[in-house]
This record gives structure tokens, sequence and C-alpha cells, in this order.
């Protein structure tokens, strides 16, 4: 580590690992309710599972993504980070802050929990990603603002990078588009409209800077290759990234109550999104296959390189096969968007954190990568996780066609619950490859718990 | 010689600005074509809505873009014989035409949304407006484009041994050009 104060990350990695762990446990609850309806009722309904399972993966990943950026900014930019303190502080207020707010859907009911907070004050809450009470949604205002402060004095003064201005440009328009969370118009499409700004124009905009900037930091230590070869690439990702999506997330505004203009500017602009994804894989496979030097840490190398796979397949592939208005009319809402939902997720934001998880932590705790032992279980939870995420994909896929045909396009289509009844097979299926899921994700964890002899330091 | 060596070469400028280049074609593709497919299902509409687009400024827009993209070839000449100066007038006459297009094009916008012409009009407008909107942004990136390699040129970063700069960005600014040179006869002129 050439800076000590990047070892301010590596909470903030702790507690991503452990909200993962939270939310793959409450998918998995969640998974179980869809054909055991009454599963741990009245203790935890469906809609609170839901709610936690998403908002735990949003702050898992928020974590994530400031751990990745407290531990290569001051890399990047030649510097100790501005202030470690804030970075310190901020962690704990972030984590009480939203252990808090799990805490709060768990134990009363929503409408109580709007009613403790005051929600009627200011009312930001029932909307879905967006379910936190608003003293929460101000906390994580005044943890981003820190952050971005911090994060931003470290880069503006110290050696200025393509990966690291990419990376503040993403962070501040994460900061910038959550701001729309606070605007709740009474008209039901404005408020959907501007909603969609906020996770949406995260994962299809800003995120993807923030994931091309961490995939390119960790593929320039891992490979060798020039800065200049590799920040040629991230800039034409970027650009490729912004001019697809921004407009490309009106394919959220097909039958909502928008104007139709939107069925034509969605479709073909988000037909496009694939692209920068398509870009990042040949970048990845390019830049490993040019390397220079061979890494030590050949697991990271693997997240890495799965990355830029798939995060193509789950938001590119997945994302394209029902991203055109004829098709999305009738496929709008059903289990084909929750196939897509989880592998993109997983291939690019889940999986960009677990590498640069994979790079950094073993280097925090003194030494290049860790032992050959460690790597091989890591491995083995990269292949199980993502083997089984992809069959969760399949089998959410297979639901969804199912679900659309029964429901939506057959001559006589059946009510939704009689259609959910049909497709049963398909989530217990999918229930199992969850506990595959979890079984990888176990080893993930317990491989950073390897003792060894004979460790690179 | 410094012109073979030059001939080895595929393509000019940074290959990586042609990936770009070819991206943006596709998209730009893709929206002619879902215009030209909606055109021949509403052939009268868009035909009876064409008549209101001020071919004029639009043949004005073309004449600069076609200008600026000879500044732009007279630029990188000039660079590949170590003459700077000329190879920065010749990048900042460019970017003279590229702002006329500017002007010329927000006055045809405000003209059109003046006379309460939106998005969703009907489907020929909104056609009109997202494919010339879309472009007039690619003529700002392309202006970026050239305005941080005019700098780059005056500070003495370019000769006839290294211009790739230059090259890489005279190749999108043509592409801008081309764009233009498909989207004026397809949405203005053909009938």
């Amino acid at each position: 580590m050439k800076y000590q104060s990047q070892l301010v990350a590596k909470n903030y990695f702790i507690a991503a690992i452990l909200l993962f762990t939270g939310q793959i446990l409450f998918g998995l609850i969640m998974g179980l309710q869809y054909v055991v309806g009454d599963f741990l009722f009245p203790e935890i309904p469906f809609n609170v599972a839901r709610m936690v399972h998403t908002n735990l993966l949003i702050v898992w990943l928020l974590f994530a993504f400031m751990g990745a950026a407290y531990f290569l900014v001051p890399e990047e930019s030649e510097r100790e980070l501005y202030a470690p303190w804030l970075a310190t502080l901020m962690f704990w207020i972030f984590l009480i802050a939203g252990a808090l707010t799990v805490i709060g859907y768990l134990l009363f009911t929503y409408s109580d929990l709007a009613a403790l907070t005051r929600n009627e004050l200011f009312p930001t809450m029932g909307r879905e990603f967006l379910e936190q009470p608003t003293i929460t949604k101000i906390g994580i205002v005044i943890v981003a603002l820190a952050f971005i402060f911090n994060i931003g004095m470290t880069v503006l003064t110290g050696r200025k990078t393509v990966i690291s201005l990419v990376l503040l440009t993403g962070l501040v328009g994460l900061a910038v588009f959550f701001l729309f969370s606070f605007y709740n118009p009474d008209n039901l499409v404005l408020d959907k409209y501007y909603w969609w700004w906020v996770v949406h124009l995260w994962v299809e905009g800003v995120w993807e800077l923030i994931l091309g900037s961490i995939l390119a930091f960790v593929l320039i230590k891992v490979t060798g290759v020039d800065r200049e070869v590799i920040e040629k690439w991230l800039y034409i990702i970027i650009a490729m990234t912004l001019i697809t999506g921004i407009i490309g997330t009106g394919h959220h505004y097909f039958w909502i109550g928008t104007p139709d203009y939107w069925q034509w500017l969605g479709s073909v602009f988000s037909a496009m999104e694939p692209i920068p994804f398509f870009m990042m894989t040949l970048f990845a496979f390019n830049m490993v296959n040019k390397r220079r030097r061979e890494h030590p840490n050949k697991a990271a190398v693997l997240w890495a390189l799965g990355t830029a796979v798939m995060a193509f397949l789950g938001a590119g592939v997945w994302g394209f096969l029902h991203t055109l208005a004829p098709v999305n009319f009738y496929t709008h809402g059903t289990q084909i968007t929750a196939a897509h939902g989880h592998m993109a997720f997983y291939g690019a934001y889940v999986m960009i954190s677990l590498t640069i998880i994979s790079y950094a932590m073993p280097i925090m705790r003194g030494r290049t990568a860790n032992g050959e032992k460690a790597q091989v279980l890591e491995m083995w939870s990269f292949w199980l996780m993502t083997i089984a995420m992809v069959f969760i994909t399949l089998f959410l896929t297979a639901a969804g066609i199912l679900q659309v045909y029964l429901q939506r396009f057959t001559e006589d289509p059946v009510p939704f619950m009689v259609a959910q009844q049909k497709i049963e097979i398909f989530y217990w299926l999918r229930e199992f490859t969850g506990l595959v899921f979890l079984i990888g994700l176990v080893l993930y964890i317990y491989s950073f718990f390897v003792k060894e002899e004979n460790v690179a330091a | 010689m410094p012109m073979d060596t030059e001939r080895t070469k595929p393509l000019p400028g940074d290959f990586a600005i042609w990936i770009f280049i070819f991206a943006e074609l596709m998209v730009f593709g893709v929206l002619f074509i879902a215009y030209a497919v909606t055109r021949s299902l509403h052939r009268e509409e868009f035909a009876y809505y064409q008549q209101f687009l001020d071919r004029e400024t639009g043949a004005l827009n073309t004449l600069l873009l076609i200008t600026s993209s000879y500044f732009v070839v007279k630029a990188v000449l000039a660079i590949k014989q170590d003459k700077v100066q000329q190879c920065v007038n010749g990048l900042g006459l460019a970017l003279l035409c590229g702002c006329g297009f500017l002007v010329a094009k927000t006055l045809e916008f405000s003209d059109k949304f003046s006379a309460g012409i939106r998005l969703s009009t009907n489907t020929f407008y909104m056609f009109y407006l997202s494919l010339t909107f879309f472009h007039f942004m690619h003529v700002i990136l392309g202006m970026v484009i050239l305005a941080a390699i005019l700098f780059k040129a005056r500070a003495g970063a370019y000769n006839h041994r290294e211009h790739t700069g230059v090259e890489t960005g005279a190749s999108y600014w043509h592409m801008v050009d081309l764009v233009w040179i498909i989207l004026f006869p397809l949405v203005y002129i053909i009938r």
C-alpha cells in the first residue's frame, strides 16, 4: 500500500460484504415467499423482505464504491487522502444510519415508520428503492457531500488522472441524481418520471463511469499496460455510455402516461446501451492479453474479466431483450424485468465491487496477493456465485416468457395470480439456485480467513 | 520518408477513435432507418410537414460544415509539413464555421419552438427535432475536440512526425459532417 490513508477503505469493504450477506439472506426469504406465501408472515411480509433486499443492495454498493474511491484516489492522486478522519467518521454515521433504517423496516409497519419519522413534514417515502425515511435520505446526502468533498479535494490538489476525474464525475453525478428523491410531485406520472432519474440514471449513466474507472484502475495494476492506452479506452467507453444511456433511460417511460415520443427515443437509444458494455468486454480482454506482467493476484484478474463479460450479458443482452417498445408492451414489469435486474446488478456493480475488494483487501492486509489456498477458494466462490446467477437469470427468464404468454399474449389471458401459480416450478428452481449462490458467498467470506504460510509480501 | 510510413497505417488518427466513430454511425444509422421506416408508413404526413422546414438554413449549414471540413483537411496537411501556424489557422477557421452552424441551427430551432412545435406535436416533428438536436450535440462535441487540438497545436505538441491527435480530431469532425450530409437530404429534401 502506497499511502497510509488508503486503509480507511477497509471498513467500507467489510461493511459492504456484511450487508451483501444480508441482502442475499433476504433475497432467499423473499424467493421462498414467492412459492410459500405465508413464510415468516407476519414477522417479515413479502413487501418488507423486498424492500430490505433492494435497499441493502443499493447501500452495500454505495459502501463498496466509497471504499473503492478511498482506496484508489490517493494512489492515483499521489497524495494522502485529504481528511482520513472524515472518511472514518462518515463510515460510522452511514453504517449506523443504514442499520437503524433496516431495523426500522423490520420492527415497524411501514406506515408507523413513516409516522415515527414525521414523513408528513416532508414526504419522500413510499417509492421503490427510495423507501428510506426522509431523515435517512438527508443523512445520505450529508455522507455523500462529505465523501465527495474529501475525494474531490484529494483529486484536485493531487495528480489528476483520467481515472480519478472520471470517477469523480461519476460520484458527483451519483450525488446529484439522488437529490431527485426529495422531489415528490402529486402528479403520479411526473413523480414516476423523476423517480427513474435516481436509481436508473445511476445504473445506466453515472455508475457506469464509476465502474469504468475502477475497472481501468485494476487493469492498470494487474496488467502493467500503459496508462495512456487504458485511459483512451476509458474515454471512449464513457462517451458512449453517456450518449446512449441518458436518453436511453427513456425506455422506462413506456406505458406510464408520458408522451409517445419516448417510445421512439427510449427504444433507439437504449438499444445502443449494450455498446459501451461490449467495449468494456473488448477492453478488459485486450488489456489482459497485452499484459506485461503476471500479477500474483489471479483472483482479482478473474473478477475483472468476469465483470466485463457478465455486465455485457446482464445489462447489455438481457436489457436489450425487452427494451424495444413493441416488445416491452408485453414484458413490462414481468419476471423478464426481474431476470435482467438480477444479472445486470450482479454482473456490473456487484462484480466490480468484488473486483476492487479482491485487489485491494490483500494489499491492505500487508501482501500483494493472497496465498494459493485462499485464491483457489475465492475463484471457487467466483464460479459458484456467477454460475448460480446465470441460472437464476435463466429460470426467471423462462418464468417471464411463460408469464407474458399466459397473462398477456394468449387468446384468453389468465389473471396474474393464476399465471404465477403456473410458473411456480421456476420459482422453486430459482430458490435452490439462490442457495448455491449463498454457498458461493460463504466460501467467499471464508477465503478471507484462510491461514497460510509463504505468502508473498 | 514519412509519407510511406503513413500509408502503411490502415486508418488515420488513433485507432480508438474509429471504434467510437463506428459506434456513433451505428446510432445514427439506426435513427435514420427508424425515420425511413416510419416515413414509409406515414408518407403524406411526412411530406406535408416537411415543406415547413427551413431548407435555406439547412443548405447554408451544409455549406458551412463542408467548408469547415476543408479547413480541417488543410490543418492536417499543414502539420504534416511542420506548419504549425497554418494548422492552428485551419482549425480556427473550422471552429468558426462550426459556430456559424450552431448559430444558424439555434435560430432555426427558436423559430420552430416559437411556432409551438414540440417533440409531441407529431411523429414527423419528433424525428426532425430529435435527429437534428442529437446531431447539434455532436457538432458541439466535435468543436470541443477541435478546440482541444487547436490549443495543443499552438503549444507545439504536434509536428510532421507526431500528429496523431490532429488526425484523430479531424476524423471525428468528418464523421459529424458526413452525418449531416445524410441527415439534411433525408429529413429536409427527399420527398
